[in-house]
């Protein structure tokens, strides 16, 4: 299944990592951010919830990226 | 200016007018110090909370930990020698000037691209029982339901024209300034802006299905598929900022330690404010978000030209692109058959055109259609009886009492009319009165009047080789082919030759980074599209198929788009590398620079923040791509 959801971050490298750390959470099994438009587009594994992975995706943003919101 | 972005320009001002009024405040010692204290704080607070968080999460190596030591460690040089303190404040400020600079810039260019793109229509007319108009959440509509667009109104959803005539304008859609009349029972995609009329429509399509909502899901998952070059600096940035950070350590300690063993005097100061010259100059940032920026520039200015390019990658093969491959029909040519020559014998031409249109006359095979719009007046008062259809052969039927028989060259040698071969090329349509020969009409598939002007601007554009691939037959495509002037044609394959002939085309490259290109109209030709290295389908509004395969989509089947489109890639890709190496060279010489103790910090600053102003700008550039 794919969601795409709205963020926030300021800086392209913010972006990149977070995209880094949204795919190496587990649940997830692909994620693209789209810095341009403000958007990250999350595959997730079969039989995952999207909204759990997604609480535990924005956590680990927020450890890489302090200053980054993803609206689930 | 956001709120953020206000409050940070404020941070920005009070601090470096603070800093200048503390040069002229006759105070030393710790005083100074506390007194210089006030306008870094203001200006740098968020960065040390955010380096020390980084440092907390494990995420040592990024920017604002950077710019805190760097700075902190100025701050301690000038407490150490009583010295200047304005260069830790300076080049913190210079560093939120950069921050601030970025952020708006990036803003205003997502709200250009996204202007660009402002085809989203907010709801649409649905007719209450009462004949009152409702807006409704385009989403909400069902299939089938009629909807009424006023003057001026986007139409929201794909449909039917049911009710009026108007004049659509289509520019945002197709790049085509030129409007579309359309009338009871045309087709009308959604995203297109009613001009005079009101229009009453019958939907087709569900609002997340309608043409507009496919070109901007495209359009905005674009910059999702990340091109090599975005790639390369995502993982330069990776090993380049812990690189010049361990460097800058290296910096710090190892001469002074040498100069220490070889017995001078160790220059601590010297090499530590070296080192921290070198952190400066370290931020990636101005790669990091150039890049990205000049394809989000490049793929939004493509698309205000009705060009839509699914990925920056393919931006990127786009502009490799050595070799084009054409499908002949609707590509080159209309793929519509229309009467190219009359050649009458003992009757004139319009007589002839009048007698085999009404041969033609209840026939619906493709030939009767253009015959019949080649004599538009056909329904006239002449008799037409007994007509018959020859299958193989071609129409008789008798008119005005004459019996008339159009068709090929068989049916003429049947009933023994006299025929001549024709010299042009095409299908052809012998006609005898009575059994005695008058003429022949010759219909033939007719090249788009750009096809010519495309391919000279392909080769300008740098395009080496140009095929063309056809199921027509030989001499109908060496003709043209030769017109065009093609480097290679291949005639009469069938829709699985052309993937064969495709990949044998990609299997005999002259070189790796050549790229070829497939043109396709989208309707029958989607493995092979699938199959090129890119696949361009043409005028594929409407058409899923195409949309789905294609890498480049083309809004109208206008071939000089194609050209355009590489043009846009190939400026679009110019961009991205001279950002890549101007960047990457000024903070190369940069460091160099500081290393030998040439370059100061204020030097530095421009390495960071200088350049990534420069090539923001650089990559806004991508934007202007109507002139190509």
């Amino acid at each position: 299944m794919k969601k795409s959801y709205k963020i926030d971050v300021d800086c392209a490298n913010c972006a990149n990592k977070m995209e880094d750390a949204a795919k190496k959470t587990s649940g997830v099994k692909d994620a693209t951010v789209n810095f341009m438009a403000l958007k990250m587009n999350v595959e997730f594994e079969d039989g995952q919830d999207p909204k759990t992975v997604m609480q535990e995706v924005r956590k680990n943003c927020k450890k890489v990226e302090d200053d980054c919101e993803i609206f689930i | 200016m956001n709120r953020k972005q206000k409050r940070n320009l404020i941070r920005i001002i009070v601090s470096a007018v603070l800093m200048i009024a503390l040069k002229y405040v006759p105070v030393s010692g710790g005083a100074r110090f506390l007194l210089y204290l006030v306008p870094y704080i203001i200006i740098g607070y968020d960065i040390l909370i955010k380096a020390f968080k980084g440092i907390k999460n494990r995420q040592a190596f990024d920017e604002s930990l950077l710019m805190a030591i760097a700075t902190l460690g100025a701050i301690a040089l000038a407490v150490y020698e009583d010295g200047d303190y304005t260069e830790a404040i300076a080049v913190m400020l210079f560093y939120q000037v950069g921050e601030w600079f970025q952020s708006y810039a990036v803003g205003r260019s997502r709200r250009n691209i996204s202007e660009l793109m402002d085809i989203r229509p907010d709801y649409a007319n649905v007719e209450k029982e009462d004949g009152q108009l409702e807006q409704v959440d385009p989403d909400e509509v069902e299939i089938g339901t009629v909807i009424v667009v006023q003057p001026g109104e986007k139409v929201p959803i794909d449909g039917i024209v049911t009710e009026g005539y108007t004049s659509l304008n289509t520019s945002a859609l197709t790049g085509e300034s030129l409007p579309r009349e359309v009338k009871p029972g045309d087709e009308v995609i959604s995203g297109c802006i009613n001009i005079n009329g009101i229009l009453k429509l019958k939907t087709t399509k569900e609002f997340g299905e309608s043409t507009v909502s496919k070109i901007l899901d495209l359009v905005e998952n674009a910059s999702s598929r990340k091109s090599k070059s975005e790639d390369f600096i995502s993982k330069f940035a990776r090993i380049y900022t812990p690189a010049v950070v361990v460097s800058a350590i290296a910096l710090a300690v190892v001469p002074p330690l040498i100069q220490m063993f070889a017995g001078a005097g160790p220059a601590w100061g010297t090499w530590i404010y070296r080192a921290l010259t070198f952190l400066v100059i370290s931020c990636p940032c101005a790669l990091v978000i150039s890049i990205p920026l000049s394809f989000f520039a490049g793929i939004g200015g493509a698309s205000k030209e009705g060009v839509l390019v699914k990925g920056s990658n393919y931006l990127e093969t786009l502009s490799q692109t050595k070799t084009v491959v054409f499908d002949k029909t609707g590509t080159l040519t209309k793929g519509v058959f229309q009467v190219t020559a009359v050649h009458p014998e003992k009757i004139d031409e319009n007589s002839l055109l009048h007698l085999t249109a009404h041969v033609e006359r209840y026939s619906t095979h493709p030939i009767a259609n253009s015959l019949r719009a080649a004599y538009p007046n056909e329904a006239d008062d002449c008799s037409v009886e007994s007509v018959e259809e020859i299958a193989g052969h071609g129409i008789r039927a008798t008119v005005n009492g004459d019996v008339v028989c159009a068709g090929n060259s068989k049916m003429m040698d049947s009933i023994g009319a006299q025929w001549h071969p024709c010299d042009h090329v095409g299908t052809i349509i012998h006609v005898a009165i009575n059994g005695e020969y008058v003429g022949h009409i010759v219909i033939s598939d007719v090249e788009k009047p750009n096809s010519k002007e495309a391919i000279t601007q392909l080769r300008k554009a740098g395009v080496t080789n140009i095929v063309m691939l056809t199921g027509d037959a030989k001499n109908v495509a060496d003709k043209v082919a030769e017109s065009l002037g093609l480097d290679t044609v291949y005639s009469e394959l069938l829709p699985a030759d052309k993937v064969t002939k495709v990949e044998e085309l990609i299997a005999n490259k002259k070189s790796e980074k050549e790229r070829l290109a497939f043109v396709g109209d989208g309707i029958n030709d989607a493995p092979v599209l699938s199959r090129a290295d890119i696949g361009i389908a043409m005028g594929a509004i409407g058409s899923d198929a195409a949309i789905e395969a294609a890498d480049v989509v083309l809004m109208d089947d206008d071939p000089l788009k194609i050209s355009k489109a590489i043009k846009i890639s190939r400026k679009c890709l110019g961009i991205v590398h001279q950002n890549i190496w101007f960047a990457i060279g000024v903070k190369l010489i940069c460091l160099v620079l500081g290393a030998v103790g040439i370059a100061n910090m204020w030097l530095a600053i421009f390495a960071d923040v200088g350049v990534m102003i420069i090539a923001i700008l650089n990559a806004i550039r991508a934007l202007f791509v109507k002139n190509l």
